[in-house]
């Protein structure tokens, strides 16, 4: 006998969001289970009963019908206390809970002696990424976040040059680079805004810069990212350092996007009413964390208002407010969620908790509460080891040529000496045509010299082929003497001669055939 | 062709080879660089055999020569595998030698250029110092062909005595050169010059034989610059300026390779040209120095798992990548990585293998893109934000103790500081202690793990559980 998975109404108000859809069900009745649709579920989401119908779901008439019938409960809000006084006993709830925020809610759970998995509680490692619904909800909202912004603010996002003026574009500031954080950006840069944003953590600048946006950094070091990839709190000079970051970026910006959550605190307040005065009037602030009491100190939650002639949107509903695309996005959560309770494709869900993830997720098991699960170890970036010693400082050498310093001038007064030496004794002895080859010879090496020190490390074996294909030029030594044309009367050991220049130009034609094709063999493998 | 030209065109073919060795600042224009050496070389050579110093009859003969010389050299050039490159460069220095040689005894006994007073004295030392450089770069890059071919050991030879040797020889050249100027006929002189040149010959085997296998790039670099200070001695000898300014191109280039490679050891040139290593100052690590710890094995899966795993991974390769021909599965593996989003880099030391870019012509051929292949001074600061860092078939050149233990005998040497890694991997076929004879305190370390074996046979293997 297959297990019933119960998708009721959602009852909380103007909650628009359904715990399935029709693509999932049929997915649902795969893995073996069968699926009652609560008649009216997916309204709020413009799915219809007859599309569940199709995809295979029986429709429940009624809601007391449906909790008491159904093994498991897939939900998008916590349920009331009404609602789980319907449930089955033995039976198992999927849905988000938030066990830290809604004690009573689970001792009702556990007194009704069921399992409960909370899809807030996924721990946030790689494996579970899939069947992380907050993150995906998250998405949602930070786009949400901006249309709503678009759509209380005066301006265009996207600068334009019209025949009726010129418009400059929008600066929009996000604060807070987690999922929320990071699609608003998305989603702002891409209406053509130009777009900053702001974390505790340094290391998510580049995930900033990927979607589109600037990443304004607080000047203060501190290492921000916390276990399991949320932010923790900082410290008292980091934020007043941030709060100054943020009052000079208010005065800026047209639009601000909060959405700085710690875990299990209520959200940190960083902007505060006198920024709000200080934003240019039509400015807007979109409140993301308005839930946990806002990141902005004026923000009234669920609603918006305007105040000193910005426009603050609270709403806690975001996701709610694109009903169809958070459904799908959620109820995929769900079968994911569903495929790691159901390894056996059967129909029977087995809350394994030895599995990280569904440790995680369950917060009361067949009646007992098994929330807080154990502190999460893995994230993604590891706490940094100890410094180690400080190593033997490595010795500098101590010669002029390339990189390091310059030698000392006494060195320099001793080498120049005896250049200068060397030079006299050349002069003095040295006749005329053997000094014009020596200043080519001089200049020549110093031309190397400048060439040579430009030759990039990776090509110091080329550059040796190619200089022993360029020696073979002693060719022309043994070409030159091989048959010169003769004066009269002068007698020429030829043979000996012609044969020792044979070999020369034998022995140099193997080094400048062979030279330059195997530099050309080496440098044609050189790619990008 | 008149005289006039001839030499314009060496002018020509004496900028086209700037240009060419300029060229090779940086891969994309080094193509070009090399097509700019061949122009110039054909150049060269044309307006020499065209010109007024060479006349018709032997034009038969150059062409007989220039064939058989170059269909040698094409051929060998096809046939090298990378990794003998260096002997094979080491090869064709012993050519330029020997042939600075031949054109110094052919212009000896050829009465047709007469001089008198200084010029002839002048002549004639430009003779016998480029016999004598030739012959040096000969004798010495035939024995540095049999070291990097395995045909002679690696293990560096120290005669008894041998710095007084060297010295006896330089005295008697010296005084060779004097009789082979006062010599009065061609007949007289040949004598000191055939015994300079013996004396020569054996100093360049001797002087190569003192030096050991891992600072053959030195040597191999060092040769490079004496077969251009031969062709330059020719040019002086020929009164020829192409010759000398290529050769003198030729020759600093080598001198500042060797150059680059000492400062990459903290060797002096003096001291790793007199040979061995270790001898003077710094004995050999005491057995009773052995570091501390235990050595961790690693397999070649969990290998596969840490580098799946990890974010950053640098791989520093060195002559055992070379020995075990395991680059093109270094590239698998590496490609198989970067598809995976980690992002692989390559660390060079300056003296990895045996010769200069030695290391970076085996990468390129198993087709690894040269903008991931960075030199040490490129990424050791970025060793703490490296997840792995792989050593394949490297010591010395990754050792702590050059700059933790000012004892040591390499204390001093720039090493890429792979321990600051969050975990790093050597691979080594057995705990035997680098060239350098120094025990490695890296292998020790509590972040490091061991791979034994073959370096390609557990690289495939670390190939085959990536893919699984």
């Amino acid at each position: 006998m297959p297990l019933v998975i119960g998708i009721p109404k959602e009852t909380y108000a103007d909650e628009k969001r359904v715990a399935t859809v029709p693509d999932v069900v049929e997915k649902l009745i795969k893995l073996g289970f069968s699926v009652s649709v609560e008649s009216g579920a997916g309204e709020g989401a413009n799915f219809t009963d007859d599309s569940f119908v199709a995809a295979g779901a029986t429709i429940v008439g009624d809601a007391a019908q449906l909790w008491s019938s159904s093994d498991i409960i897939f939900k998008v809000r916590a349920p009331t206390s009404a609602e789980v006084g319907l449930m089955k006993e033995g039976a198992t709830l999927v849905s988000f809970i938030w066990p830290a925020q809604n004690p009573e809610l689970m001792e009702q759970l556990a007194a009704r002696k069921v399992t409960v998995l909370a899809m807030d509680s996924v721990p946030r490692i790689s494996r579970a990424q899939k069947l992380d619904a907050l993150s995906s909800m998250a998405n949602i909202a930070g786009y949400r976040a901006v249309i709503e912004a678009a759509h209380h603010f005066g301006r265009f996002f996207t600068g334009q040059i019209t025949a009726a003026g010129k418009v400059p574009p929008a600066k929009v500031f996000v604060i807070g680079a987690g999922v929320a954080g990071l699609a608003a950006i998305g989603a702002a840069s891409g209406l053509g805004a130009i777009v900053r944003a702001n974390d505790t953590r340094p290391e998510v600048g580049d995930q900033v810069k990927s979607m589109g946006g600037e990443f304004v950094p607080v000047d203060y070091v501190e290492e921000g990212a916390g276990v399991g990839g949320y932010a923790k709190v900082m410290s008292e000079g980091f934020q007043k350092a941030q709060l100054e970051t943020f009052a000079k970026q208010a005065k800026d910006v047209d639009i601000i996007i909060t959405t700085a959550l710690i875990p299990g605190k209520p959200a940190p307040k960083l902007i505060t009413a006198e920024m709000v005065r200080s934003m240019k009037a039509g400015s807007v602030i979109v409140d993301l964390a308005s839930e946990q009491g806002g990141n902005c100190e004026l923000t009234e939650p669920g609603k918006v208002v305007v105040k000193h002639g910005v426009t603050i949107i609270g709403y806690a509903d975001l996701p709610s407010r694109l009903s169809r695309q958070s459904s799908t996005l959620y109820a995929t959560n769900l079968l994911r969620m569903t495929e790691e309770l159901c390894k056996t494709k059967d129909g029977i869900i087995d809350v394994n908790m030895d599995d990280e993830v569904i440790r995680g997720a369950t917060v009361v098991k067949d009646g007992a509460i098994t929330w807080p699960p154990p502190a999460p170890k893995l994230s993604a970036a590891p706490p940094q080891a100890a410094k180690s010693a400080a190593p033997v400082a490595a010795k500098k050498s101590g010669h002029g040529h390339g990189a390091s310093g310059p030698m000392p001038a006494r060195q320099l007064a001793i080498i120049f000496g005896v250049g200068a030496l060397l030079f006299w004794l050349i002069g003095a002895a040295a006749p005329a045509a053997f000094l014009g080859h020596f200043t080519v010879f001089v200049l020549a090496c110093f031309v190397g010299y400048m060439v040579v020190w430009n030759v990039t490390p990776a090509l110091h074996t080329p550059l040796m082929s190619v200089t022993n294909a360029i020696s073979s030029i002693i060719a022309i030594g043994a070409l030159v003497q091989i048959s010169p044309p003769l004066l009269e009367g002068v007698q020429r050991p030829g043979f000996w001669i012609g044969l020792l220049a044979f070999i020369g130009i034998v022995l140099t034609s193997v080094n400048m055939f062979g030279g330059f094709a195997v530099t050309r063999r080496m440098l044609a493998m050189f790619r990008k | 062709m008149s005289a006039s030209l001839a030499t314009v065109s060496y002018i020509g073919a004496t900028i086209l080879f700037i240009l060419s060795l300029g060229g090779l600042s940086n891969p994309e224009s080094s193509r070009r660089g090399n097509v700019y050496g061949i122009i110039g070389m054909t150049i060269a050579v044309l307006a020499t055999i065209l010109g007024p110093r060479v006349s018709g009859g032997g034009i038969a003969w150059i062409i007989m020569a220039m064939a058989i010389g170059g269909s040698v050299g094409l051929y060998a050039a096809r046939k090298v595998q990378m990794t003998q490159m260096p002997e094979l460069v080491a090869l064709m220095h012993s050519l330029v030698g020997l042939a600075a040689c031949t054109v110094g005894f052919a212009s000896y006994i050829d009465p047709s250029i007469e001089f008198t007073g200084a010029e002839k004295t002048i002549h004639e030392v430009e003779i016998y110092l480029g016999i004598l450089i030739g012959a040096v770069t000969f004798s010495g890059s035939v024995i540095a062909f049999g070291k990097l071919s395995g045909k002679i050991g690696g293990k560096p030879m120290l005669l008894p005595g041998r710095h007084w040797m060297n010295l006896v020889g330089l005295l008697l050249v010296i005084w060779l050169c004097r009789e082979f100027l006062h010599a009065e006929t061609i007949g007289g002189g040949a004598v000191p010059l055939v015994l300079m040149t013996f004396i020569a010959l054996l100093f360049g085997v001797h002087m190569v034989m003192a030096i050991g296998g891992a600072d053959m790039p030195v040597v191999v670099s060092m040769l490079n610059s004496y077969s251009g200070w031969a062709a330059a001695a020719t040019g002086f000898m020929l009164s020829n300026d192409l010759l000398i300014v290529t050769g003198a191109l030729v020759g600093s280039s080598g001198a500042i390779l060797s150059y680059i490679m000492c400062r990459a050891m903290n060797r002096n040139f003096i001291s790793v040209i007199a040979g061995g290593f270790g001898t003077g100052g710094g004995e050999a690590a005491k057995p009773g120095e052995q570091p501390a710890g235990e050595v961790t094995p690693i397999s070649a899966v969990e290998t596969a798992e840490l580098l799946l795993e990890a974010k950053n991974v640098i791989i520093v390769p060195g002559y055992g990548m070379a020995v075990a021909q395991a680059q093109h599965t270094v590239y698998e593996i590496t490609s198989h990585l970067r598809a995976k989003g980690i992002n692989v880099r390559f660390g060079i030391h300056p003296v990895a293998g045996r010769m200069p870019g030695h290391m970076n012509v085996l990468l390129a051929e198993a087709k690894v893109p040269y903008d991931i292949v960075m030199e040490m001074d490129e990424l050791n600061d970025d060793f703490p934000n490296t997840d792995v860092a792989i050593v394949i078939g490297a010591n010395d050149i990754v050792n702590p103790a050059a700059q933790e233990d000012p004892t040591s005998p390499i204390a001093g040497m720039p090493v890429l500081e792979v321990w600051k890694a969050k975990t790093s991997i050597v691979m080594k076929r057995s705990m035997a202690s680098g060239y350098a004879g120094v025990d490695n305190p890296l292998f020790y370390k509590e972040n490091n793990r061991m791979l034994f074996g073959d370096a390609k046979k557990m690289l495939e293997e670390v190939l085959v559980a990536i893919m699984a």
